[in-house]
């Protein structure tokens, strides 16, 4: 038995209907227990204050926001490949989830620069790279909405999430080049010297993975929620061509 | 296929509208300017080289949904498909149609326009250097994006929200490469990237469209 068999609508709805409570439990149990042990139980950093603690809410919605971006562009990709409509209608739940991701690590990110940065906004190379890839999602979503035909919308938003990821990668590098950075870098890599203390390591790892599992819980329903409504549609259409055939006849 | 890029600069002349609406709109963005940011010489030399490129670049997106949009109205874009070239070649044809008629007429009216501007002498060579690497790309893009909403009714604005987070990565090397000239510094690496960007987009981008084209006719 092949792996693709489980992308079949049917067996999806099957398999994917216990995994949706399940996923929303742990999500909310491990989002709970980290933010928790984040808020309460970690010290306060030396120079940053209280303040510091939104990174249990910036860094897991950020690092969510990008990998939304890649599922859905390797569910276009096998949407473009092998045609299965359930990689698609993933593809499309996925991409409202990205943009309020997108959305709360640039709103947590403005709070949190306005007493450390003194302000709201700067135009940092990783400010101004998610600032993009919100534009990418917004267009993204904008052209799912405006195409009537499911296929062809499911084709030309696949084509735009290839090429446009191809331009976020590019985007990236190039602001880095246009401005020098405010934010810091990446202490969460395994093989840099200097990391984040375990400290804050361990709570913001629980968080991370409640949000990952917040997200899978997410694009489960929402996928759930558009197979439905193109069931409903046929329904629809069977109807209304069933009437009118026995209208004539 | 040169046959084909002969009507569409033909169409795009004598059909009215297009050809010299860009240029108008270009003039006028940046008679505005001035009027936003207040006339001190400084910071209009300073300014100059990002605002011609942001009106450049709005100038070539007002011309963008004319590229397929009225062969697809009269049908001879479904005959194209089926003409002997391929539809990549179309496409590539089509940007070349766009570029020559909509964003050559800027290149060459951008050093008459950095005069308003007060542009640092230095500046018109680069700023004429890196428009002219950079179009094509903005074409070459902005036919991407016009063969993704051929088919709709409206798309016009939905095109605009599509194509510019397309365009940053031009813009910034474009003006980088433009700024850096106009106040004397080392432009080469903006410039490169530039061309780099300029040739992968013109290498790789027809590709995307014609897929795209062919669902849209399917």
């Amino acid at each position: 038995m092949s792996i693709w068999e489980y992308a079949n609508p049917r067996r999806f709805m099957g398999w994917s209907a216990p995994l949706v409570p399940l996923f929303s439990a742990l999500a909310a149990l491990l989002i709970a227990l980290g933010l928790v042990w984040g808020f309460f139980f970690t010290p306060e950093d030396y120079r940053m204050g209280s303040t510091v603690k939104i990174i249990y809410i910036h860094v897991p919605s950020a690092m969510m926001a990008i990998n939304i971006w890649v599922m859905m562009l390797v569910a276009s990709l096998i949407w473009l490949v092998r045609r299965h409509h359930v990689s698609a209608l993933a593809a499309k739940a996925a991409a409202p989830i990205g943009v309020v991701m997108t959305l709360i690590a640039l709103i947590t990110g403005a709070i949190w620069g306005q007493p450390m940065w003194g302000t709201w906004w700067a135009w940092d190379p990783r400010l101004t790279s998610f600032l993009i890839l919100f534009l990418f999602y917004l267009g993204y979503m904008a052209l799912w909405a405006a195409i009537e035909d499911p296929d062809t919308a499911a084709d030309l938003t696949g084509m735009l999430c290839l090429v446009g990821s191809v331009f976020a990668v590019l985007s990236r590098y190039a602001v880095n080049f246009w401005n020098q950075g405010l934010h810091q870098g990446a202490t969460l890599s395994l093989d840099a010297e200097e990391n984040i203390s375990d400290v804050f390591w361990l709570p913001l790892l629980v968080c991370m993975a409640g949000f990952g599992v917040l997200f899978a819980a997410l694009v489960l329903l929402r996928t759930r929620t558009e197979i439905r409504l193109r069931r409903l549609h046929v329904l629809e259409a069977r109807d209304r061509t069933g009437r009118k055939g026995s209208g004539e006849g | 296929m040169s046959a084909l890029l002969l009507r569409d600069l033909k169409l795009a002349v004598r059909a009215g509208g297009g050809f010299g609406l860009g240029l108008a709109f270009f003039l006028i963005v940046t008679v505005l300017v001035p009027f936003g940011v207040g006339p001190d010489s400084g910071l209009l030399a300073r300014i100059a080289p990002g605002i011609l490129w942001v009106g450049a670049l709005l100038a070539c997106l007002l011309s963008l949904d004319r590229i397929f949009q009225l062969d697809w109205e009269d049908g001879s874009l479904e005959l194209l498909a089926t003409a002997p070239i391929p539809m990549e070649g179309v496409v590539l044809m089509k940007a070349l149609a766009h570029w020559l008629s909509s964003a050559l007429p800027l290149v060459l009216a951008a050093p008459v326009l950095g005069v308003l501007l007060n542009l640092p002498t230095a500046g018109y060579g680069w700023l004429m250097l890196s428009l002219a690497l950079g179009t094509p790309a903005l074409s070459m893009i902005g036919t991407f994006g016009a063969a993704l909403t051929v088919g709709l009714k409206r798309g016009g604005l939905l095109l605009s929200l599509l194509v510019l987070p397309l365009y940053v990565p031009t813009l910034i090397f474009g003006t980088e490469a433009a700024r850096r000239g106009a106040e004397g510094l080392a432009n080469a690496t903006p410039l490169l990237m530039l061309a780099g960007i300029t040739a992968g987009v013109t290498a790789l981008l027809p590709f995307a469209a014609a897929a795209v084209i062919r669902v849209n006719l399917r």
